[in-house]
């Protein structure tokens, strides 16, 4: 297993993982109380949708501004189980009738909808959160790219889905919960989530999950597919000539984005306790891409850092000044994507880590030359992730 | 009859185009068109601007599609194929402007052309081994690049580009290789070293070349089409299209 994992991800990308690691299994719990570890939580579930971008946007080049949607759809469906297990016929007594979540009582339902029954099963649930938004995103990648919309187009049809679902779950409140979500969820298998200790549980599987949807990404990113994936934002018409259907790794890419972006919306949903259309719509899947562009669009961690840090600047800010707060994310925006355009990541790897390393003076690793030397062929995509190379950062 | 020309067809032709025609909007630009490509020839097509060469080369391959006629390759009909199928069936493709992933190294770029792992699945599970990165050296070797493989190519000169993206198309081994201008913009060394290469990788194989240098087309052809107005004008060995007055009178002359 050690041996594997050193085969695919260099030492050097292995330390950055563990220092990510360190500091959210241990550092990050051990100074904080349980009210803003669970907000950290909720900023990783974030970080999710951004290590999905960076997949789809970064090295693909398919920006979708619409992530919100799978989001909310791994959201929504962890939210239905845990709804239905809130509303036993004890606990909705007073309905009118009974055994049915409150908001569809409020709206003249007298029966559970065909397509709430199957989430009753938490098996069903799980594999829900994953496939709903696949095949989601798999029509709408297949009508998409098989027709070779790409670019700007596809950002807007994006957008239009987000608005569209965000729509029809406003409207057809007695089936969704409307505008107010899926609220007031209480129990999962019997097990409270809204006490302090499944709150710390819920942060670590969270973390735990994190870091699988990290290994998945850098896998694609390392493998043979994260090579295409940079040549196809390049020069679209060579990898079709060089025989490769460009739209099936297109549609590859665009669906396990949408399944990291579905994980990440189930775990906001269990641990902040609620789901609502506000997350799935246009702007919270414009703030998703902003993360990703502060946190570095080529760097997986960096998006991780981005979403944690956009975040903690929106909650102390907002709570300052909340009037400035949509203002200053704008500016961030625009002076990032002018001034950094590989992000934290990119500042990271050409400013800070030079000087790092000549403070320790570490010969052999002080120049990306040398650990090119040292590495010969069997290495070489780990260079295609590090966004410290000029080459990418004209990209 | 059919049958004759299916015989025909697998006998003594790589590819046989006949009737080809597209039309944009009205405007012909290959106008029943036929032109048959035999085993291990060397065919260069010229002809002035807006003579419907690229065309030609873009309806081959599968970017264009044709309003009419049909594209045969080894008896096989490639006009209803998608692009990346044509290339499966053994067409390669080159562009006028070097067209390579700058973002890669030289090393990279060879590899992702090495025919293997071409599916979603495959490209995931994709194995850097011994058989792919001697491939890869003996390509890089001929394509003159053999000490470049680490280098990004976006450093490579214009003519070390045209190179690498023929070497590209060679890892793919196709039987027909089409090479749009070739040593447009390359210096005169580097002319003299791209058709020495073309001699040589065309043992095995059938090639197609856009080009507008004279000296060059003398070096390589083995027989030459002159394209005008999207029809064949002349067509045969250099020699005889220099003479044909037809042709004088619309190419060579000025």
């Amino acid at each position: 297993m050690n041996s594997m994992i050193s085969n695919l991800f260099s030492r050097y990308q292995l330390t950055h993982m563990l220092i990510l690691a360190l500091l959210l299994v241990v550092v990050l719990p051990l100074s904080m109380d349980i009210f803003r570890l669970n907000l950290v939580g909720k900023y990783l579930t974030y970080s999710f949708v951004a290590i999905g971008l960076v997949l789809c946007w970064g090295y693909g080049g398919i920006l979708s501004l619409g992530q919100g949607v799978f989001f909310g759809l791994g959201g929504y469906c962890m939210a239905m189980f845990l709804k239905l297990e809130a509303s036993t016929p004890e606990a909705t007594a007073i309905q009118s009738t009974p055994g049915i979540p409150d908001f569809m009582d409020w709206n003249q339902l007298t029966e559970l909808p065909w397509f709430w029954q199957p989430f009753h099963s938490f098996g069903f649930t799980l594999l829900a959160i994953i496939a709903v938004p696949a095949i989601f995103a798999l029509i709408v990648a297949v009508a998409m790219f098989k027709r070779r919309v790409g670019g700007v187009y596809f950002a807007i049809i994006t957008q239009a889905v987000a608005a569209i679902l965000t729509i029809l779950i406003i409207g057809q409140q007695g089936f969704t919960g409307g505008v107010n979500g899926i609220t007031d969820l209480r129990t999962l298998h019997g097990w409270d989530i809204r006490t302090d200790s499944a709150k710390y549980v819920l942060y670590f599987v969270c973390v735990a999950l994190l870091f699988g949807c990290l290994f998945a990404a850098k896998y694609v990113i390392n493998s043979k597919l994260g090579r295409l994936l940079v040549a196809m934002r390049e020069r679209e018409d060579r990898v079709r000539f060089s025989g490769y259907d460009v739209s099936a790794f297109k549609i590859f890419i665009f669906c396990l984005a949408a399944v990291f972006s579905a994980i990440g919306g189930a775990m906001f949903t269990l641990q902040v306790g609620f789901m609502s259309p506000s997350f799935v719509g246009i702007v919270p899947s414009i703030e998703m891409v902003i993360f990703c562009a502060v946190g570095g669009r080529l760097s997986v961690l960096g998006a991780v850092y981005g979403a944690l840090l956009v975040n903690f600047a929106k909650t102390t800010f907002s709570e300052s000044f909340p009037e400035l707060w949509l203002f200053a994310m704008g500016a961030l925006f625009i002076g990032v994507v002018m001034a950094f355009p590989n992000g934290l990541a990119g500042v990271w790897s050409s400013q800070v880590e030079p000087r790092i390393k000549a403070l320790f003076n570490k010969p052999g690793r002080t120049t990306p030359a040398a650990t090119n030397s040292t590495s010969a062929p069997a290495a070489t995509p780990a260079e295609s992730f590090n966004p410290e190379e000029p080459s990418h950062a004209r990209g | 009859m059919l049958e004759a020309n299916k015989h025909i067809d697998q006998q003594d032709f790589v590819l046989s185009i006949e009737g080809l025609t597209v039309s944009f909007d009205g405007f012909k630009a290959v106008n029943d068109l036929s032109l048959y490509v035999e085993e291990q020839e060397i065919r260069v097509i010229i002809g002035p601007n807006g003579a419907g060469k690229t065309t030609v080369l873009d309806l081959i391959c599968g970017r264009t599609k044709s309003t009419e006629g049909s594209i045969k390759f080894k008896g096989k009909e490639l006009t209803r194929l998608n692009e990346h199928q044509i290339v499966h069936a053994g067409v390669g493709r080159k562009f006028q402007n070097p067209s390579i992933y700058e973002d890669l190294t030289v090393f990279e770029n060879l590899e992702l052309s090495y025919p293997r792992g071409r599916n979603v699945w495959g490209a995931l599970t994709f194995k850097r081994d011994q058989a792919v990165i001697s491939k890869v050296e003996e390509i890089a070797e001929m394509i003159f690049l053999g000490d470049k493989l680490d280098m990004n190519t976006d450093l490579l000169s214009h003519g070390q580009k045209q190179w690498l993206e023929i070497g590209m198309l060679l890892i793919q081994d196709p039987e027909l290789l089409m090479l749009d201008e070739p040593v447009a913009g390359m210096s005169v060394a580097e002319r003299q070293q791209t058709a020495a290469l073309l001699q040589r990788i065309t043992k095995d194989r059938s090639v197609l070349v856009i080009e507008h240098d004279m000296q060059f087309v003398a070096d390589i052809a083995d027989r030459v089409t002159v394209l005008h107005q999207g029809k064949v004008l002349s067509e045969g060995s250099m020699e005889r299209v220099q003479n044909d007055p037809k042709v004088i009178e619309v190419y060579l002359g000025h």
